[in-house]
C-alpha cells in the first residue's frame, strides 16, 4: 500500500482523482480502444475493467503465460475459510503441505491481556495473546487455543533439544526494540504474520510436523504443558552453586551421567562440564596431539562449505532482491505523480481554453495521464508479486541460520564425545599411577586400593556415557546428513518456481505496460515528423 | 524539433515566385570543448542552409559558442516588443556539470530549437542581427558580443530613459501613488493568470518527468545488481538449475542497459520539451513586462503632453515670450506621446497574434514528446517482456528434482 501522496501547492486530494479517472473514462474512444486491445489479447478473459484490475491481487497476465502461470498455481483449493498462507504455495508445495498431519494453521485475533501476579511497573505485566486455529489432516478436527509470545519461545526451545541435528525453522524474533517503537497495531500485526508463517513451516517438516510438543502447541488448551527455559544467568548461578561440590568430592559428582552426555553441556547447569569441554576444543585447536575422534566425512565437510558459499551469497541476493522491488515502487510512484500533474494540466487546459490547440492539447494531455495511471497501477501490481516470488530468497536465508544450528548440534556433540574420551585416558592414567605406588608398598596400600575402585567405577559410568554420547553424535550426524538432501532437493524446486513466478510476473506485465503505451503512440502519432532534428 | 523546412506558406510571400520555394535551415552541431582550466568553453558548429537572397550562397558553417547565442537572444528581445522570443537554455550553475556528456548534449538540442524557431518565426526570420549570427566571422562576432555589454554602453536616449523611469518611480512614490498604472482589460488579466498558472502546471509536469527519469536509472542499477547476484547464487546450485540462474541474471543485466537508454531517450524527448516550454512560458512573462512598461510609459507621457497643453494654452492667453518654446517642447512630447502608445499598440497586437502561434506550436510540441514518450515506454516493456519471455522454455526443461 503507497503511502499517503502530498502535493505541495497542488491541494485537490490525489488519490480519488487517479481512480475516478479510470472508472469514469468509459465513454470516451480512447479507453475503448484499450479495452478492445486487452480483450484481444487476454484471450477471451473479461475485458480490463477498473474494476477487476485494481481489486485482483493476483496476476492474470494476458497471452500464452497464462497457461504457464494457471499451471503453477492450479493446486489451491478454494475453501472459503482456508487461512491466508496455503493459498501462495505452487504445486510442489503444496504436495509437502499435504505430507503434513495438519490441513491448516491460522494466527488470529490478537488481545491484549493483563499478568495478574507481578507488575513493579504500573501498567506492566501486559502481554498479547493470539487465538491459533488449527485443523488436522486425519480427523478434520479443528482445535483452538490462545498462546502468547513466551509460549512460543519455549515450544522453539524445547523443540531445539529435542530435534538436535535437525533443520529447524527459525522462530520469530522477540523484537524488544522495535516492540517499543513501532505503533502497536502495526507491531502485532507483523508479529502475527511471522507467527503464522513460523507455526505453517514447523508443520510443513517431515519430522517436526508430527512432533509431540507442536502437537502439544496447537491443541492443549489452556497454559502450555512444556516446561519453560530457564534464562541464563539463573541456570549459570545454579550451576555456580554446585561447582565446589564437582572439584571436591570428585569421585561422586565428578562425572557425567549417560544421560546428561546425549545433551549438550552448554544448556545445562554442570560448569565443571562446560569447563572440561572448553579445555578439550581449545586442545583441538590449539594442542599438538589429534584428538580421539575427528570430523572425518569428507562429503560432510564438502557441504559445509557450499552451505557457507551458499549463505553468503542467499545474503546478497536477498538484499539486491529488496533493492529491486523498492526501485518498482519508486517508479510506480514516480508513474503515478507524472499522470496525476498531466491530470491537472488537462483541467487546466480545458478550462482555460480559448484556441482549439488547447483544447487538442488537453486531450492529449489525458490520454498520457489515463495511459500512467494505468501503468502506475501496473507496477504497483506487479511489485506486490514480486515481494511474493522474492521472498524465498528471504525465506531461505533464514533457514541458514537453522542450519547452522543443526551443524552445531553435531559439533557439540562431538565435542562431548572427544571430552569424555579424555576424560577416560586421564582416568586411566590416574590408575597406572595409583597401581604402580601402591605396588611399591609392601601388602599393597589399601588407601590407594580403594581410590583405584572409585576410579574404575567412574570409568564404568563414563565409558556409558561415552557410549551414549557416541551414539548420540551418529545420530546427529544422520539427521545432518538427511536433512542436507531434503534441503538441496526442496531448495532446487523452490528457487526454480521462485524464478519461474518471478519471470511469467514480468513478462505478464511488460505486455499489458506495452499494450497501454501503444495505444497513446498510435493516438499520438500524427505529431510524429520524418526530419526529426538530431 | 520543429522543421524549419516547413510549407513555403508559412515562410515571407515574396514577390517572385520561383518554382522552389524559400528556405532557411539550421543545425547547431558538434561540440567541441576549446581553452583551458577556468576559461574553458564549449564551442558549437553552426551550419545554414538556404536559398534566401539575403544570406551569402547555399551553405555556410559558423563557429558559435554559448555567450553568442546570448547576445542573439538580448538583440532580439530588445528590438521586437511584442514578440516571444524563444528561450536559451540555462546559464549553467554547477561546475561540475559544465563538461558533462549530457548536459552539453541537452544544451546542444535547445540551442538548435533555439535557432531553428528564429528561423521561422515570421517577423524574426528577417532581424539583421540573426544574418550577422548565422554568417559573420569569429572575429566580427566576438566584436559584436562584446559592445553590447554594460549600461556604459547603452545609447544617450536609453539612458535619459531611465533616469526618467526612476523620476516618474520616485515622483509616483512621493505622491502617493505607489502602485504602478495597470492596464485595465478583463481578457488580458484572464491571460496574465492563465500565464502564471501554465507556468506552474508544467514546472510541476516537468519535475515528475525528471524524477520519472531518475527511477528509470536506479530501477535499471538495482536490475544490474539483482543479475549479478543472481549469477553468483546460481553458481551454488548445480547443472540445468544452475544454468537458468545464470541466464537470469545475464537477461537482467541486459535489461538494466536497456533501461539506462530508455532514461537518457526519456530525458532528450520528453522532460526537455516540457523544461522548454518552461522556459517559454517565462519569455512571455518577459514579454508582458514589457507590454506593462509601454503601457504605463503611454499614459505617463499622455498625462505630461496633457499638462503641458495646458500649460502652453495659458502662455499663449498670457502672449508670454515663453509660448513659442513651449510650444515647440509642446510638439515634442506630442510626438513621443504618439510614438509611445504606437508602440504599446504595436506590442497588443503582436502579443494576440504571438499568442495563438504559441498555442498551436505548444500543441505540436507537446504532442510529438508524448508520442515519443509512449513510444520509448512501449518499446522498453516489449524489450522486458521479450527478454522474460525467452528465459521460460529453459524454466520449463529444468525438471524438478526427484522425490528419493
Amino acid at each position: 500500500m503507497m503511502g499517503p501522496e502530498t502535493h505541495p501547492g497542488f491541494g485537490s486530494p490525489p488519490r480519488e482523482e487517479m481512480e475516478s479517472l479510470a472508472l469514469s473514462d468509459y465513454g470516451s474512444a480512447m479507453s475503448s480502444r484499450l479495452s478492445a486491445v486487452a480483450t484481444a489479447v487476454d484471450g477471451g478473459d473479461p475485458p480490463l475493467s477498473a474494476a477487476a484490475s485494481s481489486s485482483s491481487s493476483f496476476l492474470d497476465p494476458p497471452s500464452y503465460s497464462n497457461v504457464v502461470f494457471r499451471s503453477l498455481d492450479g493446486q489451491n483449493d478454494a475453501t472459503p475459510d482456508r487461512p491466508s498462507l496455503c493459498r501462495d504455495f505452487p504445486s510442489h508445495r503444496s504436495d509437502r503441505a499435504a505430507a503434513s498431519e495438519y490441513a491448516s494453521i491460522a494466527v488470529s485475533d490478537p488481545q491484549k491481556e493483563q499478568d495478574a501476579v507481578n507488575s513493579l511497573v504500573p501498567g506492566g505485566g501486559a502481554y498479547v495473546t493470539y487465538l491459533i486455529t488449527s485443523r488436522t489432516r486425519a480427523g478434520g478436527a479443528e482445535f483452538r487455543v490462545r498462546r502468547r509470545f513466551r509460549d512460543v519461545v519455549t515450544l522453539a526451545d524445547r523443540l531445539a533439544e529435542a530435534y538436535r541435528g535437525f533443520f529447524i525453522p527459525p522462530r520469530p524474533d522477540k523484537n524488544v526494540v522495535e516492540s517499543q517503537v513501532m505503533q502497536k497495531h502495526d507491531f502485532v500485526e507483523q508479529r502475527r504474520s511471522a507467527l503464522e508463517k513460523y507455526l505453517w513451516r514447523l508443520a510443513v517438516h517431515p519430522v517436526i510436523g508430527n512432533s509431540d510438543e507442536l502437537r502439544v502447541f496447537l491443541q492443549v488448551q489452556g497454559k502450555l504443558p512444556l516446561p519453560t527455559s530457564t534464562d541464563m544467568a539463573s541456570r549459570m548461578l545454579d550451576g555456580a552453586v554446585r561447582l565446589p561440590k564437582q572439584l571436591f568430592r570428585e569421585g561422586q559428582a565428578g562425572y557425567v551421567t549417560p544421560q546428561d552426555a546425549v545433551q549438550p553441556a552448554k544448556g545445562g547447569r554442570d560448569l565443571l562440564r562446560i569447563f572440561k569441554e572448553l579445555k578439550q576444543s581449545v586442545a583441538n585447536d590449539w594442542g599438538g596431539a589429534k584428538p580421539p575422534v575427528v570430523e572425518e566425512d569428507k562429503e560432510f565437510l564438502e557441504r559445509k562449505d557450499r552451505m557457507q558459499d551458499l549463505e553468503q551469497q542467499l545474503s546478497t541476493a536477498s538484499k539486491q532482491a529488496e533493492a529491486l522491488v523498492k526501485a518498482q515502487q519508486d517508479i510506480g510512484e514516480t508513474m503515478g505523480e507524472l499522470g496525476l500533474a498531466f491530470i491537472k494540466l488537462t483541467k487546466f487546459e480545458n478550462e482555460e481554453a480559448v484556441y482549439n490547440s488547447q483544447r487538442v492539447q488537453a486531450a492529449d494531455a489525458k490520454c498520457v495521464a489515463t495511459a500512467a495511471v494505468k501503468a502506475s497501477r501496473l507496477y504497483r501490481e506487479l511489485n506486490a508479486q514480486t515481494v511474493k516470488h522474492l521472498d524465498t530468497l528471504h525465506e531461505y536465508l533464514g533457514l541458514m541460520l537453522a542450519v547452522h544450528s543443526a551443524f552445531s548440534d553435531r559439533a557439540s556433540a562431538l565435542l562431548t564425545v572427544q571430552t569424555l574420551m579424555s576424560d577416560l585416558s586421564s582416568l586411566n592414567t590416574r590408575i597406572e599411577k595409583l597401581e604402580v605406588a601402591s605396588s611399591k608398598i609392601f601388602g599393597g596400600d589399601r588407601s590407594r586400593m580403594r581410590k583405584v575402585e572409585e576410579l574404575k567405577e567412574t570409568i564404568r559410568v563414563t565409558e556409558d556415557a561415552k557410549y551414549c554420547a557416541s551414539r548420540e553424535y551418529e545420530r546427529i550426524k544422520e539427521n545432518n546428513r538427511s536433512e542436507l538432501e531434503r534441503l538441496d532437493r526442496e531448495r532446487h524446486d523452490d528457487f526454480l518456481s521462485m524464478l519461474k513466478g518471478f519471470v511469467i510476473n514480468q513478462v505478464g506485465y511488460a505486455e499489458k505496460g506495452a499494450n497501454v503505451w501503444a495505444a497513446v503512440a498510435e493516438e499520438t502519432r500524427g505529431y510524429a515528423r520524418e526530419n526529426n532534428k538530431t | 524539433m520543429i522543421s524549419p523546412g516547413s510549407p513555403p506558406g508559412s515562410s515571407s510571400q515574396s514577390p517572385r515566385s520561383p518554382s522552389a520555394p524559400l528556405f532557411l535551415s539550421v543545425t547547431v552541431t558538434d561540440p567541441v570543448k576549446l581553452g583551458n582550466g577556468v576559461q574553458a568553453y564549449i564551442s558549437y558548429r553552426v551550419i545554414t542552409k538556404t536559398n534566401l537572397p539575403e544570406y551569402q550562397g547555399p551553405e555556410k558553417i559558423v563557429i558559435r559558442r554559448y555567450s553568442d547565442f546570448v547576445w542573439l537572444h538580448d538583440r532580439l528581445a530588445e528590438k521586437y516588443k511584442g514578440i516571444f522570443i524563444p528561450p536559451l537554455p540555462e546559464k549553467s550553475a554547477v561546475e561540475k556539470f559544465r563538461f558533462s556528456a549530457e548536459f552539453i548534449e541537452m544544451r546542444r538540442q535547445a540551442l538548435d530549437i533555439f535557432i531553428n524557431r528564429i528561423a521561422s518565426h515570421p517577423q524574426l526570420k528577417q532581424s539583421e542581427d540573426l544574418r550577422t549570427f548565422l554568417q559573420e566571422d569569429e572575429e566580427t562576432m566576438e566584436r559584436a558580443r562584446s559592445q553590447e555589454t554594460g549600461i556604459f554602453k547603452k545609447k544617450p536616449t536609453d539612458l535619459m530613459q531611465i533616469f526618467k523611469d526612476v523620476q516618474s518611480m520616485v515622483s509616483d512614490v512621493v505622491l502617493g501613488k505607489e502602485k504602478p498604472v495597470e492596464e485595465s482589460n478583463p481578457e488580458y488579466e484572464k491571460l496574465k493568470h492563465y500565464i502564471f498558472e501554465l507556468e506552474d502546471h508544467l514546472a510541476e509536469a516537468q519535475k515528475q518527468a525528471y524524477r520519472l527519469v531518475k527511477r528509470h536509472r536506479e530501477l535499471g542499477q538495482s536490475l544490474a545488481d539483482f543479475g549479478k547476484a543472481i549469477k553468483l547464487l546460481g553458481a551454488c546450485e548445480g547443472d540445468s538449475l544452475g544454468k537458468v540462474f545464470s541466464d537470469l541474471g545475464s537477461k537482467s543485466e541486459l535489461l538494466s542497459i536497456k533501461l539506462q537508454k530508455e532514461a537518457h531517450n526519456l530525458l532528450m524527448n520528453f522532460e526537455e520539451p516540457l523544461k522548454d516550454y518552461v522556459r517559454a512560458v517565462q519569455s512571455i512573462k518577459a514579454t508582458m513586462t514589457d507590454r506593462a512598461n509601454a503601457f504605463r510609459q503611454q499614459c505617463e507621457l499622455a498625462e505630461t503632453t496633457k499638462l503641458k497643453e495646458i500649460n502652453l494654452d495659458k502662455l499663449m492667453l498670457m502672449r508670454s515670450e515663453k509660448a513659442v518654446e513651449a510650444e515647440i517642447e509642446y510638439k515634442e512630447l506630442k510626438a513621443e506621446s504618439e510614438e509611445a502608445t504606437r508602440r504599446f499598440e504595436t506590442i497588443v497586437k503582436l502579443m494576440s497574434e504571438e499568442m495563438m502561434r504559441f498555442q498551436e506550436q505548444k500543441t505540436a510540441d507537446l504532442g510529438l514528446a508524448f508520442h515519443e514518450f509512449a513510444r520509448g515506454q512501449a518499446k522498453l516493456a516489449n524489450e522486458i517482456a521479450d527478454a522474460w519471455r525467452s528465459l521460460v522454455p529453459k524454466l520449463d526443461a529444468c525438471s524438478p528434482s526427484m522425490c528419493s
